[in-house]
């Protein structure tokens, strides 16, 4: 399994989201090799989920898209132990498939698929303990949420946290906005008052120069919506211009 | 160790970060006004003043004589302010958020009738509120959305998902996290994150502390057992509280649709499994892979893929039974409500009338049982009609 941390080894990361299976499974696999060619430190796979309640439209269509086109963890997970890649991969998803399938038979094929951390976002820290504890077994990272409402929280968050924190940039559900209801600069000091642990801003960065903006201030930016966007739009055939996004952005994160 | 508001190991905080506070915030009000003497006084005289408490406890003897057995009496929630159970709940969590400061109320609908409740204690209080109601839904139930909208409401058509009560309150859930500050989410069942189930089944239990002084009072003895519908679960809660530490069966009951063995069914605990979603650890409808399913029941109230994590405790604890009812034993119930005692029951509270008639017959004459009619029918009078096959124009 490739080390959260290497995602850091260029300075600054770029962490592209794609939701797995949209528009199918074989397109995802190689959207992954595409991102990475294109300079992404991490890549992060959504397994779709039919109620997603953290996300914006452009996400919940793409998990709408990815479950009619037949994906599922188990899927999932066999078209992950195919890829071949050098940068770490993580899993974003919700409680219910993970909890389905099983705590420790999710996190073991995690381990085995290479899955070096998971994103999910309807578990808060308080009700974490739960899938750490089996996810740590299996040496895989359980990533902690900081959101523009933490306040008093973002200690005891912060705290035990491993890998690297997603710092929610602005109120509400994915997608690109142009107004960030945080003050990153600010949110970032707060949290490396408390831990070593790297800062990734992710929900609503548009392109190269927000992410530019956002990787400056803090350790890396997340992208998923703008990123979705364009697979929504070129479907199987979108690989050229997630490319071409994908490296404009990694150029200007990377630039910073 | 899991975090607060467990029944067992169901419950739970299953919410992003984003919301976290504002679910501690709502906590620490809710703690502090359920003993204020000045809340609880400002709530006490809306429910009588204002919602009709309290409400009748009606012994339907024409309907015992019918089923055989046990008497049958009906707690009257359909005679509440705005005809169902849901006010109680919507009166204290409004109250409660006016005190919080906040100014505009949000709230999910299936049938329309939390949508309603809501929409009026909004007006009543003078705060904003929007309505979330799946776009199924609003089609299904004109009138209470014409009804919201004339409360001062707007509703919100949910076009995601399956366009029902699920999706519904995923946007809710969405929109809290966009606008929180100013905004209480009124949740309208036992349901969801910490402190909601427990919060909204203490503001439903003024159901059983009614009717276990009643029956003291009409029959000298409680009731055998207590029945009621099961969506979420909040009549079903309100009305089996105050009976949980006595010697009665409580039973709660589900929207089976087209049958338990039909995938056309909301009836969770017969058919659902283990999960978390909207906020809960609880019993869902879903597929081996973990995705929420689609449910049916021609009860738009019951037509949810989950249940309550308290329900889910008093099942799996087996102090309450939970049993499916078809949509054609609910009609079927619905009808002989009608006939032989003149009062139109709501199609959810028609599934706990199809079970007492069967229950009351397991018991003596000098035996009672309680059914709570949750909520007044004329809501579903068109979708009965088309039902068996007659078509009402407007």
């Amino acid at each position: 399994m490739i080390k959260l941390g290497n995602a850091f080894k260029k300075g600054k990361a770029f962490i592209p989201f794609i939701t797995a299976g949209d528009p199918n499974l074989s397109s995802t696999e190689r959207f992954v090799r595409v991102l990475e060619e294109a300079g992404a430190d991490a890549i992060e796979l959504g397994i779709p989920f039919s109620d997603p309640t953290a996300e914006g439209e452009t996400i919940e269509a793409a998990d709408a898209r990815a479950l009619k086109s037949g994906a599922s963890v188990e899927k999932i997970f066999d078209m992950t132990e195919r890829i071949k890649r050098n940068v770490p991969l993580l899993f974003m998803t919700y409680a219910n498939p993970v909890f389905v399938y099983g705590y420790d038979r999710f996190f073991s094929r995690c381990a085995h698929a290479g899955v070096s951390g998971v994103i999910v976002p309807d578990v808060p820290f308080e009700e974490s303990p739960e899938i750490k504890v089996v996810a740590k077994e299996h040496g895989v990272t359980v990533i902690d949420m900081v959101a523009p409402t933490s306040d008093e929280r973002v200690n005891a968050i912060c705290e035990g946290s491993e890998g690297f924190i997603y710092l929610v940039s602005s109120l509400g559900v994915t997608g690109v906005r142009s107004e960030f209801d945080l003050d990153i600069g600010a949110a970032v000091e707060k949290i490396r008052k408390v831990t070593k642990t790297p800062v990734c801003v992710g929900f609503g960065i548009s392109g190269p120069e927000k992410a530019a903006e956002m990787a400056a201030k803090a350790d890396g930016a997340i992208i998923g919506s703008a990123i979705v966007k364009i697979i929504a739009e070129g479907g199987a055939k979108a690989d050229r211009k997630l490319f071409e996004f994908s490296s404009a952005v990694a150029r200007a994160v990377h630039g910073c | 160790m899991a975090g607060k508001g467990r029944f067992g190991e169901y419950g739970g905080q299953y919410v992003p970060e984003t919301l976290m506070n504002a679910l501690s915030e709502l906590e620490s009000a809710y703690e502090y006004f359920k003993s204020d003497e000045n809340f609880r006084a400002e709530l006490g005289a809306l429910l009588t003043q204002y919602a009709g408490r309290p409400s009748l406890l009606y012994f339907a003897e024409n309907l015992t004589r019918r089923a055989g057995g046990a008497k049958i009496y009906l707690k009257r929630e359909d005679l509440n302010h705005t005809g169902a159970h849901k006010i109680n709940n919507a009166l204290g969590q409004g109250l409660l958020a006016k005190r919080m400061g906040k100014t505009r109320l949000i709230a999910e609908t299936g049938a329309g009738q939390h949508g309603v409740a809501t929409a009026t204690v909004a007006a009543l209080l003078g705060l904003e509120c929007e309505i979330y109601m799946g776009e199924e839904d609003v089609k299904r139930q004109a009138l209470n959305v014409y009804k919201m909208k004339l409360l001062g409401a707007s509703v919100h058509p949910v076009k995601s998902g399956t366009a029902t009560l699920k999706d519904a309150v995923n946007e809710c859930m969405r929109e809290w996290t966009r606008r929180i500050s100013d905004t209480h989410y009124l949740l309208g069942s036992v349901m969801g994150p910490h402190p909601f189930p427990t919060m909204v089944r203490d503001f439903q239990s003024v159901i059983s502390e009614e009717a276990k002084a009643q029956f003291l009072e009409k029959e000298g003895k409680l009731p055998r057992a207590v029945l009621a519908c099961v969506g979420g679960g909040s009549n079903a809660m309100g009305a089996f509280y105050n009976f949980l530490d006595d010697d009665v069966r409580l039973i709660g009951c589900e929207g089976a649709g087209k049958g338990v063995d039909t995938p056309d069914t909301a009836a969770t605990i017969s058919v659902g499994k283990e999960g978390i979603f909207h906020g809960m650890k609880s019993i869902f409808c879903q597929t081996d892979d973990g995705q929420i399913a689609p449910v049916y029941s021609i009860s738009a109230g019951l037509d949810y893929p989950g249940i309550g994590p308290e329900h889910a405790a008093l099942h799996a604890s087996g102090r309450a039974e939970y049993i499916p009812v078809s949509d054609e034993e609910a009609v079927s119930a619905f009808e002989t409500l009608s006939e032989c005692e003149g009062i139109i029951p709501a199609i959810e509270s028609s599934h706990a009338l199809a079970v007492a008639m069967r229950v009351a017959k397991e018991y003596e004459r000098e035996d009672s049982v309680m059914v709570c009619l949750s909520g007044r029918g004329d809501k579903d009078v068109k979708a009965i009609a088309r039902y068996r096959g007659e078509e009402i124009y407007d």
